[in-house]
């Protein structure tokens, strides 16, 4: 068995092993997303799936020689720097968090359909 | 020959790569808290796909396809920690709390931005509130 076969042989293996592998990264990427219990995670996994999915791109274009693609894994990397900052942005200008008592957040009893009006001149 | 050894190191590295994303994924399931989280992600998730990149950039055939794949490790090396710094930095002036069994919180207490008025922003024109306050 020559260098150039085991080389071969080699490259075809661990493309097919590559690609599980992506698999279950974005897998489990997806399970957090789901379960997550708060935004920062959510945001968090959405930026782990643009890596996972630069991954895939990249492995796309050394199996099937397709590298038109790369240009859409460098767009991705734009897009999902972007969205980060913009969901770190939108936490920190939320200002609360999902564990903060009921009884603290701005609305009244919800068994009460009853909306009671803002006050004039109170708030804007 | 040396087409043979490129070719094995490629492999390698792909390899090497999809191993860390896997890594880094199971890292986001398993880990406790929004921080250890955050460490697996950045860390172990940009150098996976910075190595899958860098795979491609072995084998490609032409040199503008390698230097966009290079070109992008690059770029995604720039951004990952600029966006996990600016994630936990948001999450932690909300108050997400760490895991509670962790043992060292250097972090100064910082003081929560609750409204928009509040958060860092330029000068806001007088009447703005509506003349109010």
């Amino acid at each position: 068995m020559s260098l150039h076969d085991f080389a071969v042989g080699l490259f075809a293996i661990s493309v097919d092993v590559a690609l599980v592998l992506l698999g279950l990264a974005f897998l489990f990427t997806v399970i957090r997303i789901m379960v997550g219990p708060t935004l920062p995670d959510r945001v968090l996994g959405l930026d782990m799936l643009t890596s996972v999915a630069i991954g895939f791109i990249a492995v796309i274009g050394i199996d099937t020689g397709f590298t038109l693609y790369v240009d859409i894994a460098i767009a991705l990397g734009l897009v999902g720097f972007l969205a980060t900052v913009a969901f770190a942005r939108f936490i920190q200008a939320r200002g609360k968090t999902e564990e903060e008592r009921f009884e603290a957040l701005p609305f009244r009893d919800p068994q009460s359909r009853h909306v009671e009006p803002l006050e004039e001149g109170k708030t804007k | 020959m040396i087409a043979d050894l490129v070719l094995i190191v490629s492999a390698l590295m792909m390899l090497a790569g999809a191993a860390f994303a896997a890594i880094a994924a199971l890292g986001i399931l398993r880990l406790p808290d929004l921080y250890t989280r955050m460490h697996s992600a950045s860390k172990a998730g940009s150098v996976g796909s910075g190595m899958l990149l860098i795979a491609l950039a072995l084998t490609a055939d032409s040199t503008p396809v390698a230097l966009r794949a290079l070109a992008a490790v690059a770029f995604f090396l720039l951004t990952a920690p600029l966006s996990a710094h600016l994630l936990a930095k948001a999450s932690y002036a909300v108050g997400y709390q760490l895991w509670p069994r962790s043992v060292l919180d250097e972090m100064p207490p910082v003081q929560p931005t609750t409204e928009a008025s509040q958060t860092p922003h330029p000068t806001v024109p007088a009447d703005r509130n509506g003349g109010q306050s």
